[in-house]
Parts: C-alpha cells; sequence; structure tokens
C-alpha cells in the first residue's frame, strides 16, 4: 500500500519536472540567460535596490523561461565594469543590463565585440546595432513632491541632498523648484552636492545642517534612508528616493518616488525571446509604470493630496509638462520661452539651474 | 549667528568625531604595541551591524554597545591569529580583514534592512539634555561621553601605567622586550582585541547613533580617516583628540558651508572630501620636516615577531 502510493507520487513527480523541459525541446529554444551589472549592492535600499527588484520581477514573471544572474558592487567606473561585462558575455548571456550611467564606455565596447548578445544600458545616451538605453522620467516624480512641498513648507525653504551634478540630477531639482514655485513664488531651494550617492552619515549631516539653517523641507537626490530616518525624529517632512523609504519615516515621509524597473525588464526580455529586440531608447514615466509615486502620507491634507494628482495625472496624460516655458534660470535670463515645452534631447542635456534654487558647486 | 545656531554646530561636529575618535584610539594603541591593522573599516562595519541587530532584537542599545564591541573583538582575532601566531603579512591580512568585514556585514544584515531602532541618544535626563544651551554639553549619546573618557584613559594607561610601558616597549623594541621576560605575541593580542572593541564601538555609533538604520557599507570609509588620524596625530593620545575634533569641524563645515552658500561653497565637494587625507599628508610632511627622519611611529610598526629562543 505504502509503496504503491510511493510508486505513484514518483511518477507524478518525474512527469512534472518533465513539464517545464517539454516546451523547450518542442520549440528547440534554450532559456534565455539575463545578466545584470549592479552599481551596488542590493542593500543600498536605494539605487540598486530598485534595479534588484526588477530582475526579480523578471525571474517570478517569466519563470523558467529565463535565468538570471546578478554581480553586485560592479562600480560606478574603471576596468572592472568592463571585465564583468565581458565575463557575462562570454558565460552565454545573450540580454545583459548595465545599470548605470558611468557602464557607458564599457557597454559601447563589448557590445562591439559581441554583436550576439544584446546589451542595455541604464540613462545613457549612446547606442549601436545591439545596444539600447532605457530611463526613467526621474522628474516627474520630483514636480510631484514639489507641488506637495511648495503646499506645506510654511517657511518656503527646502534643502535637496544631491549627489553629482550631471543632467539628470540638475532636472530633478529644477522640476522640484518650478513646482514648488507654481505654489508659492518665494520658494527657494538649496542644494548640496555630496559627490556620493551612498553615505548615510555625510546625508545624514548635510540634512541636519540644511534644518539647523532654518529649511523645513528636506528632500534628496543620494540613495540611503538616513536622511528619512533624521527627518522623522526631528520632526521635518521629507520625501523617499528611488525605493518606498516610508518604513524609515511613518509620519514625515509624505510619499517616496519608486523606481520601477521590473516592468521594462520583462518588456525587454519577452522582445529577445520572440526575436523582436531593436535597439530603442524608452524613457518611461509615470504613464508606462517605470516610476510609481507612493501613497501620500496621511499627514499630507486632503487639498494638498489633490494639488498632487493633478501634476501627476496631467503627467499621465500629457497635458502638463513641467518644463514648459516661461522658465528663467537662477540668474533671471530666459530659459524656456513661453509656452514651449523642450525636447528630451534639451532635458537630457540639461545643466542650468532654474530661479528659485541657491546652488552651491 | 545666533548661539543656537553655534550650538548647533558645535552638536554636529562632536557627533561626527566621537566615532573616528573612539576607532582611532583602538588603532593607536594597537600600533602603539608594533601592529598594523589596516582592517578597521571591516570590524567597524562588523560591529555597526552586531550593535544595530542585537538593540533590533533585544531592545537595549547598552546591550548592542557591547555585542559591537565583542564582535569587533572577535573579528581582529582572526587578524591576530594569522599575523601574530602565523606572522603572515599585517598589511595584507589587514585589507582581507576590511573586505571580509563588508561582506559578513552585508550577510548578517539582510534581516535588519528596512528596519529602525529607537536612536541610542541622551545619557542626561529631557529638560537637562534638550535644554536648547545646556544640550552643547549634556545632550549626547552615552558613547560621546565614552569616547571622551576612553582618550584621557587611554593617554594615562600609555604615560603613566606599568603596562603601559611595558606595551610601548614591545612595539618599539620588540627583542628586547622578549629578552627581558615579556611576552610579545601575548601583549599585541590584547592591544589588537582592544582595537576591535573601540572599532566595534564606533561602528555600533553609526547604525545605533548617527543614522539608526542598517545600509550595507554603512560606514562609508570612516575607518580609513581614522586611520589616517592615528598618523596625523603622531601616535599621542590628546592630539588623536584635536585631530579628531579637527577633522568633524572640517566634516560639518563642508555641509554647512554647503546649505548656507557663500564663499566656502565655491570650494568643489570632491576636494572637501579629500580634505581629511590632504591634511593629514600636510602633517607627515611637516613631522618628517621637523625631526629630520627621525620616524615618530613605532620603531617596530608592522613588523612581524618570531622568538627563535
Amino acid at each position: 500500500m505504502t509503496i504503491a502510493t510511493r510508486r505513484t507520487i514518483l511518477k507524478g513527480g518525474l512527469a512534472l519536472a518533465a513539464l517545464p523541459v517539454l516546451p523547450g525541446l518542442a520549440f528547440g529554444q534554450e532559456k534565455l540567460k539575463v545578466g545584470f551589472a549592479y552599481l551596488a549592492v542590493p542593500g543600498d535600499f536605494g539605487w540598486t535596490y530598485a534595479h534588484d527588484q526588477g530582475a526579480n520581477d523578471l525571474a517570478k514573471a517569466l519563470g523558467d523561461k529565463v535565468e538570471v544572474t546578478k554581480v553586485e558592487n560592479v562600480g560606478e567606473a574603471g576596468p572592472n565594469v568592463e571585465r564583468v561585462l565581458r565575463e557575462l558575455a562570454q558565460q552565454g548571456h545573450k540580454l545583459i543590463f548595465a545599470t548605470t550611467f558611468g557602464h557607458m564606455e564599457a557597454a559601447v565596447k563589448v557590445s562591439a565585440e559581441f554583436p550576439d548578445v544584446i546589451f542595455e544600458h541604464c540613462t545613457g545616451y549612446m547606442t549601436g546595432p545591439n545596444l539600447g538605453t532605457y530611463n526613467a522620467r526621474f522628474y516627474e516624480g520630483r514636480a510631484v513632491i514639489g507641488t506637495i512641498a511648495g503646499h506645506m513648507s510654511k517657511k518656503g525653504v527646502a534643502g535637496y541632498i544631491a549627489s553629482f551634478p550631471i543632467p539628470e540630477v540638475v532636472m530633478g531639482m529644477n522640476a522640484f523648484v518650478i513646482a514648488a514655485r507654481k505654489v508659492n513664488p518665494a520658494f527657494v531651494l538649496k542644494a548640496a552636492y555630496l559627490s556620493t550617492w551612498f553615505d548615510p552619515a555625510k546625508e545624514g549631516a548635510q540634512a541636519q545642517a540644511f534644518i539647523d539653517q532654518g529649511c523645513d523641507f528636506i528632500t534628496q537626490h543620494t540613495d540611503s534612508p538616513a536622511p528619512v530616518e533624521l527627518c522623522e525624529r526631528l520632526g521635518v517632512p521629507c520625501f523617499g528616493q528611488a525605493s518606498d523609504m516610508s518604513a524609515f519615516g511613518p509620519t514625515q515621509c509624505l510619499t517616496s518616488i519608486v523606481d520601477n524597473w521590473g516592468p521594462h525588464y520583462i518588456k525587454t526580455a519577452e522582445a529577445v525571446i520572440a526575436g523582436t529586440w531593436a535597439p530603442a531608447q524608452p524613457w518611461d514615466g509615470l504613464k508606462d509604470g517605470g516610476l510609481v509615486i507612493t501613497p501620500y502620507n496621511a499627514t499630507v491634507p486632503a487639498d494638498v493630496q489633490a494639488a498632487a494628482d493633478v501634476v501627476k495625472n496631467g503627467q499621465i496624460d500629457g497635458s502638463f509638462h513641467i518644463f514648459t516655458g516661461p522658465l528663467k534660470d537662477k540668474d533671471g535670463a530666459e530659459f524656456v520661452a513661453a509656452g514651449v515645452t523642450p525636447d528630451d534631447g534639451f532635458l537630457l542635456g540639461m545643466q542650468t539651474y532654474v530661479e528659485g534654487i541657491e546652488v552651491i558647486q | 549667528m545666533t548661539i543656537e545656531f553655534a550650538i548647533a554646530i558645535i552638536f554636529a561636529i562632536v557627533l561626527v568625531a566621537s566615532p573616528i575618535l573612539l576607532a582611532g584610539l583602538g588603532e593607536l594603541v594597537v600600533e602603539k604595541a608594533g601592529v598594523l591593522n589596516l582592517g578597521v573599516e571591516g570590524m567597524m562595519l562588523i560591529g555597526a551591524v552586531t550593535g544595530f541587530a542585537v538593540t533590533s532584537s533585544f531592545g537595549s542599545p547598552w546591550l548592542g554597545t557591547l555585542a559591537a564591541a565583542m564582535a569587533g573583538a572577535t573579528a581582529s582575532m582572526i587578524f591576530g591569529f594569522l599575523t601574530l601566531t602565523l606572522a603572515a603579512n599585517q598589511v595584507a591580512t589587514g585589507l582581507a580583514l576590511t573586505i571580509f568585514g563588508g561582506g559578513f556585514s552585508a550577510l548578517a544584515g539582510k534581516a535588519f534592512l528596512g528596519k529602525t531602532v529607537p536612536a541610542f541618544t541622551q545619557l542626561f535626563p529631557s529638560p537637562l539634555a534638550t535644554d536648547p544651551i545646556w544640550r552643547v554639553v549634556f545632550g549626547y549619546s552615552p558613547l560621546v561621553y565614552f569616547s571622551l573618557a576612553m582618550c584621557i584613559g587611554v593617554a594615562w594607561f600609555l604615560k603613566s601605567t606599568r603596562a603601559g610601558l611595558i606595551l610601548r616597549a614591545v612595539g618599539e623594541n620588540d627583542l628586547s622586550a622578549h629578552s627581558i621576560g615579556y611576552s610579545v605575541t601575548g601583549v599585541r593580542y590584547a592591544a589588537v582585541a582592544f582595537g576591535g572593541a573601540m572599532a566595534g564601538i564606533a561602528g555600533s555609533m553609526f547604525s545605533l547613533v548617527l543614522t539608526p538604520i542598517w545600509a550595507e557599507g554603512l560606514t562609508a570609509g570612516r575607518g580609513w580617516i581614522a586611520l589616517a588620524l592615528v598618523v596625523f596625530a603622531a601616535w599621542k593620545p590628546y592630539r588623536l583628540l584635536v585631530g579628531a575634533y579637527l577633522f568633524g569641524a572640517v566634516m560639518t563645515l563642508e555641509v554647512h558651508a554647503k546649505a548656507a552658500g557663500g564663499v566656502f561653497s565655491a570650494l568643489p565637494s570632491e576636494l572637501w572630501a579629500a580634505l581629511p587625507y590632504l591634511m593629514t599628508i600636510i602633517v607627515l610632511v611637516i613631522i618628517s620636516l621637523r625631526r629630520s627622519g627621525n620616524s615618530v611611529a613605532p620603531a617596530c610598526l608592522g613588523k612581524p615577531f618570531l622568538p627563535t629562543i
């Protein structure tokens, strides 16, 4: 009796084990090996964490059609990047994601060496026959949180903890202050570059310095949750960056701008499997789900939530663009003419600060 | 500048300076005994994750700090066994310990990502510690007062006690100390363990006081600043105290200058980040000019000791 049962189970098990192999055999396909090169470690709770979530979404969605390899701590630049990308290609990965701006040169070089491997580079601008880029419109999220800060800041002075003076960061800063000044024309944004994406103690110290100097809102473009945690202790409202940071600021983190790479990773892998992949430069925003605004904190008044939703929905349906002119730069000269909405090329090269930013190089 | 603002700046300097003072004091004793342990950063990370894990699990930051000290000391014993018993190269082993500490802390901390613990602040009761003026004296974490007490303690130990004299002898001339019957290896083990415990506590200051969170690589290179500080201080505890507060002042000035704008903010942020190391190099140059070739470093620093008799 027992033996019979066991045999039955064994047979069942074998049949089950054979199942996933069958479609593959039937279509003569192998698993698609997908490689990820990470800037840092998934435990940063910021940039790399968000990419790791995306990689996990991919593995979950496509199941046994893909095999995902992750390489941590590849770094922002240096010979290591090239080595990692080349090794991934040599190991038979047919789709490789290079997940930070600094990987661009290496991705261009290695993709030329492996024409049958598809590369995608995050936030870059160089492409090739087998090299595409992908990016998210982070500035759309900044416009939403800037609106909230404009409504809720009593002093009208916010601190912006920034990493490096690259267009992506300048764009985010500008979007934030433009949105805030639409609500409060006297709004001022103080910005500081820390020369790092991740240094919790320094990010916390910068947040403390901003607060000591009279900022009553803190926002960050660096990756650790340290500023949010500090703001929670000091009772200063703030916003989460890259991942949902509400756990660190249950009462003060008003919302987080979450990078949502999963949909792009799934879409790309499916296109590669189907053989329909072509190099492209998608720049997904709130509309395509490349970027998600987490639910507002209960401390955000209903009318402010409504105003933030107007900005959010306007960007989703395309009726509102934060960089539509007239805009002046911080010295008062014309930056964008009235009624003009700049194209993406203009945005991606942005290095001018708009009116209302007290920056600091 | 208001008095409250000045106090806020002093407060920030003390918080930044204390962990590098703690780690620096530990390394100073280690180097005085003739051992160069470059694994400070790794031991700090192990201390940081242990302190956070224990505090998060048992709710007591005191227990967390104690556990961090023990974890740091345990990690330093790996270094001790390799370099003192097996006479492995100290520089290579120290670097390996830093890499190990980074990886181990990341692994051990996986379960604690996204959590917070109550910050380990305020030794003194609330009206005194939160007073806008008096908080400059009474408003700090117990670990801040501990770091100052340890500085006095280490200075006294090295200068005025017999044990301190023996430790210095071991670091200056291991063979002589050995020949008159002191256990060079034993003294060095004790010094290395002390250094590990101090680095562990320094690490827990990051995960319990400065930013009560756990994230991989939380200390972000402060262990290297502590190492530079020991050289900067020319192996003297009180100069280490001054140096730690000077480094702390530079780091605090940086963030405040950026928040304020104005003259100082014209300096590029890369230069600010490099300042502690630049200061160390300048001090090294001054020392070597003054001493005309005679080093102030312990004579046996970094040399393995293998007794033949």
